[in-house]
C-alpha cells in the first residue's frame, strides 16, 4: 500500500520536475542570473506598469464575466433540456480549438475599417481596435471556455439528489442554488476561476493583432514581453513574465481561502 | 416530472435574464473605454513604426519636444514587424507617420489610400535612414565565411527571415540576387544561386528581431541582416560579429505622413527634423547611416562603403512594385517556386 | 443567449464570411489541399493527439496524488501547475528552448525538432486534464472504493472498475480541452521549431502566416 503511494507520488513529481518545475527554474534564473537590476529596471518602466494595468483591467472584467457563464452554462448542459443544448455545448469549446491569432484576426474583420460594424464605428468616433475595447473582447473569447469546462465533469459526479431532496423539503430555486448545488461545485468554480485567470495573463497572440501595440497606452504585459525580447531586453523579458506568473499564485492562494470545510471522515 | 420542469425552467429564465445582463455589460464594458478615448482633443502625433528602431526614435522624438516647433506636442509610439503594422494602419490603427522597412509597405498604405502616392517624392525620396545588409558570424568565423559563395556551401547553415512576413528578407533576398547579376551572373544563374541559398536555410522566422535571436540563441553558422540591427545587438552587450560582403544592398527605410492626419503640419515639421544633420547623426549613433550629406560624412569612418552596394531602383529590379511581383507574389513569385522546392514556407 | 452569440457567434461567422470569399486565385480549396498545407496538418494533429494522450495519463495521476496523497511541499506544487498558462506562450517556448535547447545548461538539445514542440506542448498543456480531474476526486465518495477493498479487490482493480468511470467526464474534459490547445498553439512553436515547413511547420503558423498575407 505504502511502497505504490511512494511510487505514484515519485512518478507524478518526476515528470512535473521534468517538464514543468525544469523550465520554471529556467524562468527564474534567466530573470536574474545577472543581477537584479535588468528586471526591476523592466518592471518599472513606465510603459509596463502601464501595461500590467491594462492586463489587470481586462482580467477583472472577463474572469467575473465567464466565470458567471460558467457556471449558468455548465448547468444547463448538465441539467437542462432544451434545443440547441448540443451546439451551445461545442461553441463554448470553440475558443479553445482556435489559434488565438485567429481570433484576433476575425475581430479585425468585424470592426476594422473596411470590417461589419467599422463604418459605423468610425462614424461615431468610437475606437474598437487598437484601444482597450478589443482587448477586453479578445480576452473574454480565449479565457471563455474554462469555468464551464471545469463545473461540468464536476456537476456530473455529484448528480441531483441533494437539489432533489432539498425542492421536497420546499426550497425555492435561489437558495438550493445558493446553499447546495454552489458549495458542492466550489472546487470546480475555484480551479475554473484560476484557470480562466491564468488564461487572461498569458494571452498573447489575439491581442498582438488587435491592439496596435502602442506605447503605454494598449499594450499588455504579454506584448511587453515580447517587446523586451525583440529588443534584447532578456533579463526584462523574463522578469515580467516572471511577474504574470507570480500574480496567477497569487489567485490561487486568495482563492484556496474560499475552499469549503473538508468533507467528514 | 414536477421536479424536472420546475429545474429547467428555473435555468432557462434565469439564464436568459443573465445572458443579456452580461450581454450588456459586455457592451458597455466595450463601449464606454472607446468613447472616453475618442473624445480627448491633444496634439498628439500617433507613430506607427517596424520593429527594431525604438531607442533610436524615441531619442529623436524627445530631442524634438526640446525645440519650439516641437514643445507640448505628445507621441504615441508602435514597433511591429514592418508588413503587420502597414496592415494594422490600413485596418484603421491611428497613424499620422509611419517609418517602416521596405518602401513596399508603405505601398499598401498607398493602395489603402491612406498615404499620398507622391511619399517618395519628399526630401531624400522619403527615406529616412539608410542601412545594408550584412552577415553576422560566430565569434572567430570558424567556417571561414567571407562572401556570398560561402553561404552555399555544404553544410552551412543560413538564418534569415521568411520573404513573405518579413521586410528584413527580402532585402536580403534581392541583395543575393543583386549580388549575383553583378558579378556577371546570368539571370538563370542568379536564380539558382538564390534557390541553393535556401536549401542552406535552416531557420526562417516571422521577423527580423526574431530571426536574430534565433541567431544569438545558437542557431546557425550566419544570419543575414540589417547592419543597423548587428550595431544595436553590440551595443545591447551582445557579443555579436559582422561582416559586409563586397556586394551588398542598400537599404532604404522610408517614413511618411498619412494624408488624413488632423497633425499634418506638426507631422511635416518632425520629419524635417529628423532628416537635419543633427538628428542624422543621432542616427548614425545607433548605427544606422545617415541620408543627410553632412552627417553621412562626419560618420564615414564607422560606416564603410562597398564596391558594390545596389538600390532597389536598380535597373535589373525595378523598384519594390515590380520586386513584388516577380519575386514574392504568392502564387507566381520566384520566391514561392523556390519555397516550394526547397521545402520552405509558401505565406507570409 | 446574448453574451455568448456577441462574444463568440459574431467573430465565428464573420471568420465564416471571410474565408468563403474568394481572395487569391482557387481561394479556400486551394490553401487547404496543397501539400504544405496537409502536411502542417497531419503534423499538428499527430502530435496534439499525442499531448492529450499523455495528458489523459499524467494528469490524471498528478490529480491523483494532489488529492489522496500528502507529503510536504504538496501546497507549492499545487501552486505551480497553473503557472505555465499564466506565462505568455513566447515565454513558455523560450524557458523549454533555454533549458532543452543549443545553450542547455544540462547538455540536452532537441530544439529545432519536433520532439521540441512536443516538449513545449507538454509544458502549456500540464493544468488541463490535472485540474478538471481534481475537482471530481474531491467530491468523490470513497465508500465504494472502501467497499471494494474490504471484499479484497487491489489497488489497481479498485481504481480501474470504481474510481476511473467516475472521473472520465473529467478526464475527456481535460484531455479534450488539451487537444485542443494543442492545435491552437502558435507562440511557442514559431520560436522554438524554426519554422521549417514539411518538417516541422504547424498549422496554426501556417495559417498566421497565410492570414498576415491577405488570404
Amino acid at each position: 500500500m505504502s511502497r505504490s503511494r511512494i511510487g505514484l507520488r515519485l512518478a507524478a513529481l518526476g515528470y512535473l520536475s521534468l517538464i514543468l518545475l525544469g523550465p520554471l527554474a529556467m524562468l527564474f534564473y534567466r530573470a536574474f542570473a545577472h543581477g537584479v537590476s535588468g528586471a526591476w529596471t523592466a518592471l518599472n518602466d513606465k510603459d509596463t506598469i502601464h501595461a500590467f494595468k491594462v492586463t489587470l483591467e481586462a482580467a477583472c472584467i472577463a474572469v467575473p464575466l465567464n466565470t458567471l457563464f460558467g457556471i449558468l452554462c455548465g448547468l444547463a448542459i448538465v441539467r437542462g433540456n432544451f434545443r440547441g443544448k448540443g451546439l451551445i455545448n461545442a461553441f463554448v469549446d470553440l475558443p479553445l480549438a482556435l489559434s488565438p491569432v485567429v481570433v484576433g484576426v476575425s475581430l479585425f474583420l468585424l470592426y476594422g475599417r473596411t470590417g461589419w460594424f467599422g463604418h459605423w464605428l468610425i462614424g461615431n468616433n468610437v475606437q474598437v481596435l487598437f484601444a482597450l475595447p478589443s482587448i477586453v473582447l479578445a480576452t473574454i473569447f480565449v479565457s471563455l471556455p474554462f469555468v464551464a469546462r471545469e463545473v461540468v465533469p464536476t456537476l456530473r459526479e455529484i448528480g441531483q439528489e441533494q437539489e432533489q431532496a432539498a425542492y421536497t423539503l420546499g426550497a425555492s430555486g435561489w437558495q438550493t442554488f445558493w446553499r447546495i448545488t454552489l458549495p458542492s461545485i466550489r472546487w470546480a468554480v475555484i480551479y475554473g476561476v484560476v484557470l480562466t485567470t491564468a488564461r487572461c495573463l498569458g494571452e498573447y497572440g489575439a491581442v498582438a493583432v488587435v491592439s496596435g501595440s502602442i506605447q503605454g497606452k494598449t499594450e499588455t504585459a504579454t506584448l511587453r514581453v515580447q517587446e523586451e525580447y525583440e529588443n534584447l531586453n532578456y533579463a526584462g523579458a523574463y522578469g515580467i513574465s516572471l511577474a504574470l506568473a507570480l500574480i496567477a499564485v497569487l489567485v490561487l492562494v486568495a482563492m484556496t481561502f474560499l475552499k469549503p470545510h473538508e468533507k467528514a471522515a | 416530472m414536477a421536479f424536472k420542469k420546475r429545474n429547467e425552467t428555473f435555468d432557462r429564465a434565469t439564464l436568459i435574464k443573465r445572458g443579456l445582463a452580461a450581454g450588456a455589460a459586455v457592451a458597455l464594458a466595450g463601449v464606454a473605454p472607446g468613447l472616453a478615448r475618442a473624445t480627448s482633443k491633444d496634439a498628439t502625433i500617433n507613430l506607427v513604426a517596424y520593429s527594431t528602431p525604438k531607442p533610436v526614435i524615441a531619442k529623436i522624438i524627445s530631442d524634438f519636444q526640446a525645440t519650439p516647433q516641437g514643445h507640448g506636442i505628445s507621441f504615441t509610439q508602435s514597433y511591429g514587424a514592418s508588413g503587420s503594422q502597414a496592415k494594422a494602419v490600413a485596418a484603421g490603427q491611428p497613424a499620422d507617420i509611419v517609418f517602416l522597412s521596405t518602401g513596399d509597405d508603405v505601398n499598401t498604405l498607398v493602395d489603402a489610400g491612406l498615404v499620398n502616392s507622391n511619399w517618395d517624392k519628399q526630401g531624400y525620396s522619403g527615406i529616412a535612414a539608410d542601412t545594408v545588409v550584412v552577415f553576422a558570424l560566430r565569434d572567430g568565423n570558424p567556417k571561414k565565411i567571407k562572401g556570398w559563395d560561402d553561404l552555399i556551401k555544404p553544410g552551412i547553415q543560413v538564418v534569415t527571415p521568411n520573404p513573405f512576413s518579413s521586410g528584413s528578407a527580402k532585402w536580403n533576398i534581392l541583395a543575393a540576387y543583386l549580388a549575383q547579376r553583378h558579378l556577371g551572373k546570368t539571370e538563370a544563374q542568379a536564380q539558382s544561386y538564390v534557390q541553393k541559398l535556401f536549401a542552406n536555410v535552416v531557420a526562417q522566422d516571422t521577423s527580423g528581431s526574431n530571426a536574430t535571436n534565433t541567431f544569438l540563441s545558437g542557431k546557425g553558422d550566419v544570419l543575414i541582416t540589417y547592419e543597423s540591427e548587428a550595431i544595436n545587438a553590440r551595443l545591447k552587450g551582445q557579443n555579436i560579429q559582422y561582416i559586409i560582403p563586397r556586394q551588398t544592398m542598400l537599404i532604404e527605410l522610408p517614413i511618411a505622413v498619412l494624408q488624413g492626419s488632423p497633425n499634418r503640419d506638426a507631422a511635416n515639421q518632425f520629419i524635417q527634423f529628423l532628416k537635419s544633420a543633427s538628428e542624422q547623426g543621432v542616427f548614425a549613433q545607433y548605427g544606422f547611416r545617415p541620408v543627410n550629406k553632412v552627417a553621412a560624412a562626419a560618420a564615414a569612418k564607422q560606416f564603410p562603403v562597398r564596391p558594390g552596394q545596389y538600390t532597389i531602383n536598380d535597373k535589373l529590379v525595378g523598384g519594390w512594385r515590380a520586386a513584388d511581383k516577380k519575386w514574392f507574389d504568392l502564387n507566381n513569385g520566384i520566391m514561392t517556386r523556390i519555397e516550394h522546392t526547397v521545402g520552405g514556407p509558401t505565406a507570409g | 443567449m446574448a453574451f455568448l452569440s456577441v462574444i463568440v457567434g459574431l467573430p465565428i461567422a464573420a471568420l465564416i464570411a471571410a474565408s468563403t470569399h474568394t481572395g487569391t486565385s482557387g481561394g479556400f480549396w486551394h490553401v487547404v489541399s496543397s501539400t504544405e498545407a496537409t502536411t502542417a496538418l497531419k503534423l499538428t494533429l499527430g502530435v496534439a493527439a499525442l499531448v492529450a494522450l499523455t495528458n489523459a495519463v499524467t494528469g490524471t495521476l498528478i490529480a491523483w496524488v494532489l488529492v489522496r496523497d500528502d507529503f510536504r511541499g504538496k501546497a507549492i506544487v499545487n501552486g505551480v501547475i497553473d503557472l505555465p498558462f499564466a506565462l505568455p506562450t513566447i515565454v513558455a517556448g523560450l524557458v523549454v528552448l533555454a533549458l532543452y535547447g543549443p545553450r542547455s545548461p544540462i547538455g540536452v538539445n532537441i530544439a529545432f525538432t519536433r520532439t521540441a514542440i512536443f516538449g513545449v506542448l507538454l509544458f502549456v498543456t500540464v493544468p488541463f486534464v490535472v485540474r478538471t480531474v481534481q475537482p471530481v476526486l474531491h467530491e468523490l465518495d470513497t465508500e465504494m472504493e472502501e467497499a471494494a477493498r474490504s471484499l479484497g479487490a487491489n489497488g489497481f482493480t479498485v481504481f480501474r472498475r470504481i474510481v476511473l468511470p467516475n472521473i472520465l467526464p473529467g478526464i475527456l474534459s481535460g484531455v479534450t480541452m488539451a487537444f485542443a490547445r494543442a492545435i491552437g498553439e502558435i507562440g511557442a512553436i514559431v520560436i522554438i521549431s524554426g519554422n521549417l515547413p514539411y518538417k516541422t511547420e504547424v498549422a496554426s503558423v501556417f495559417i498566421f502566416l497565410r492570414i498576415q498575407s491577405g488570404d
